[in-house]
């Protein structure tokens, strides 16, 4: 594509972007290799403000994932659901499309639903995070699982944690009021299955019930 | 998606320093936007600045002003009694975006903030000078079904993506920011920009300056409201076209109108002559259609967007006809 010149400054500006794009590439594969200085991770557990992880270093989180306190050290770059599925095993949260478009990936951060792949995981310092394997109670699935089974709301299935999560938040936030409501608020969660109609069906179901959630 | 250093601030202060010492650093909120166009390599900030520690999230009345901090949510916003009492437009445009999950995470600043969705700025291997300045526009001659016809230059034709800057533009909010030289006000209006020479400048905001609050004046305008958005899909989808209007209306007449539109133009699109035409009048469907014409004067079609001037003008004359339950 031959190139509009519009104005010396800006294609300076954009060389030294490109450039800096560039290094970054190339360091991000050698952070695999740095180590992690013990004062930042120090400073970071002790809560201090206005702190700041070295040059691309792991930073220290600790986080609180269906009642289990992990102490861990991550990469800045790392997404909660990256963290979750790559270094906890938690496979039971999904990726669909990793750009915020499909809800797959949606969890409760402090009781709020919200999508794991846009969220960092260092960002959730101290906050407590629920996924689908932390709804049942022992062997007692959570009655929007319940309801799921029931209404066969699902076909392949790797859209329902996700629309598990959401459906439960639906009716928590108070927007279950109608089957109209209930599509717009679970609009974010994406079917490629289709069963849409069954989805409805369970969410309005569990909110007939009236059980806490 | 690249690595980064990240740095947690807990003052406006704290924030606007970290910014002005680091030109590779940039804040982030809720991030939905910013990772996004991380992981597509299209912005590479070497360090991110955490400001959701900032005492920046209440609403609140001011006098008679509503003012909404900065890191607010969306989903916080849209529910809350205050705005939904004093503002329902802003309520109805918040929750035409995005999804519930991503309310529960973007911030009023971020969506101000948020990129234009063209796919060729989206794509680092595609010409955008919004993205390289130099390269050219791909959208101009390319797929531009998404695109403005307001305003555009042959520099850029992209649109301003927020639903929540249409309500707030038509009810003549201002922004509040802080930055290395001090408080501002900028009137919303001359908020974001139109693209000229220039279209990587989305706004009017200099390096370092932090978004705190937007600023809504009570404009009586909490009865006639609506915002009508069309989108590909029934929701969860970007603006084709939306409109969003307020009305005072006295019996039959309009005493006073906002009028904006969204989906058109690289920033949140004031309808000023149709609202002058409007003010006094009957509302009927005659007026506008007539204010939907004037509206549309300078519109400019680029190919597969030249829809949008029939689909427009017939936004802003249901969106009025909901308002008013009139025409
Ligand atoms: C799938 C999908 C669908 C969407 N659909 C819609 C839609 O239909 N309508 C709509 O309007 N939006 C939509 N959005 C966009 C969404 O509204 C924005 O991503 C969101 O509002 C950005 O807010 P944030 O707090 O997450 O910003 P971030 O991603 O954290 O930040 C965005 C930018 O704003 C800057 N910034 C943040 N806060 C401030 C501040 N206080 N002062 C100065 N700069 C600041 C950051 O540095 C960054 O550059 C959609 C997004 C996705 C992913
Ligand atoms: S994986 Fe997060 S929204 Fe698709
Ligand atoms: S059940 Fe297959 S994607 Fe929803």
């Amino acid at each position: 594509m031959a190139k509009k010149d519009s104005g010396k400054d800006r294609l300076d500006e954009n060389e030294l972007n490109k450039g800096r794009r560039n290094f970054l590439k190339q360091s991000s594969v050698l952070t695999a290799l740095a180590v992690t200085p013990t004062a930042l991770v120090k400073a970071a557990e002790e809560g201090l403000d206005e702190k700041a992880a070295g040059y691309f270093e792991k930073m220290a989180l600790s986080i609180e994932i269906n009642g289990v306190n992990h102490n861990l050290s991550i990469e800045p770059r790392t997404t909660l659901l990256d963290l979750m599925r790559e270094q906890l095993a938690l496979t039971g949260t999904k990726k669909g499309c990793d750009h915020g478009q499909c809800g797959a990936c949606t969890v409760h951060v402090d009781g709020n639903r919200v999508l794991s792949c846009l969220t960092l995981g260092v960002m959730m310092q101290g906050k407590k995070i629920t996924t689908i394997e932390g709804l049942a109670d022992g062997d007692k699935l959570h009655p929007m699982q319940e309801a799921f089974i029931k209404h066969d709301g699902f076909q392949c299935g790797y859209c329902t944690p996700g629309q598990i999560m959401s459906g439960i938040a639906c009716i928590r936030e108070g927007h279950a009021n109608s089957d109209e409501e209930i599509r717009e608020y679970m609009s974010g969660n994406i079917c490629r299955c289709g069963a849409y109609p069954n989805i409805v069906k369970a969410i309005a179901d569990v909110k007939k019930g009236g059980q806490k959630l | 998606m690249i690595n980064f250093n990240y740095l947690r601030v807990s003052t406006t202060k704290g924030a606007v320093d970290a910014i002005v010492r680091d030109s590779a650093a940039q804040w982030i909120a809720g991030g939905t936007n910013l990772i996004d166009l991380m992981k597509k390599g299209v912005m590479s900030p070497q360090k991110l600045v955490d400001i959701n520690n900032l005492p920046l999230k209440e609403i609140k009345k001011e006098g008679n002003k509503l003012v909404i901090g900065a890191l607010a949510l969306n989903s916080a916003v849209a529910d809350n009694e205050l705005v939904r009492k004093e503002q329902p437009l802003l309520s109805l445009a918040l929750q035409a975006g995005a999804s519930a999950q991503l309310r529960n995470m973007a911030t009023v600043g971020g969506n101000m903030m948020q990129r234009t969705r063209c796919p060729y700025f989206y794509n680092p291997d595609m010409p955008c000078n919004k993205r390289e300045p130099g390269t050219g526009c791909g959208a101009l001659k390319g797929f531009n079904r998404m695109h403005a016809i307001f305003g555009a230059s042959d520099k850029c034709i992209a649109v301003h993506p927020s639903d929540m800057s249409i309500a707030l533009v038509a009810l003549d909010s201002t922004v509040l920011v802080s930055g290395p030289k001090g408080d501002r006000r900028i009137p919303f209006q001359n908020f974001h920009r139109l693209p000229g020479d220039l279209p990587q400048k989305d706004n009017t905001l200099e390096r370092g300056e932090l978004i705190v609050a937007v600023e809504i004046p009570d404009n009586k305008l909490n009865k006639n409201v609506h915002y009508l958005k069309v989108r590909d899909r029934a929701s969860y989808a970007f603006a084709l076209v939306s409109v969003a209007a307020a009305v005072d209306l006295q019996g039959d007449t309009i005493k006073d109108v906002r009028l904006a539109m969204g989906g058109v133009a690289h920033k949140p699109w004031r309808l000023m002559e149709a609202e002058l035409f409007l003010k006094g009048k009957p509302a009927s469907e005659a007026n506008f259609r007539e204010a939907a014409a004037l509206a549309m004067k300078d519109a400019k079609g680029y190919g597969h967007n030249n829809f949008k001037l029939k689909l427009a003008p017939n936004t802003l004359v249901e969106a009025l006809k909901t308002a008013t339950g009139k025409g």
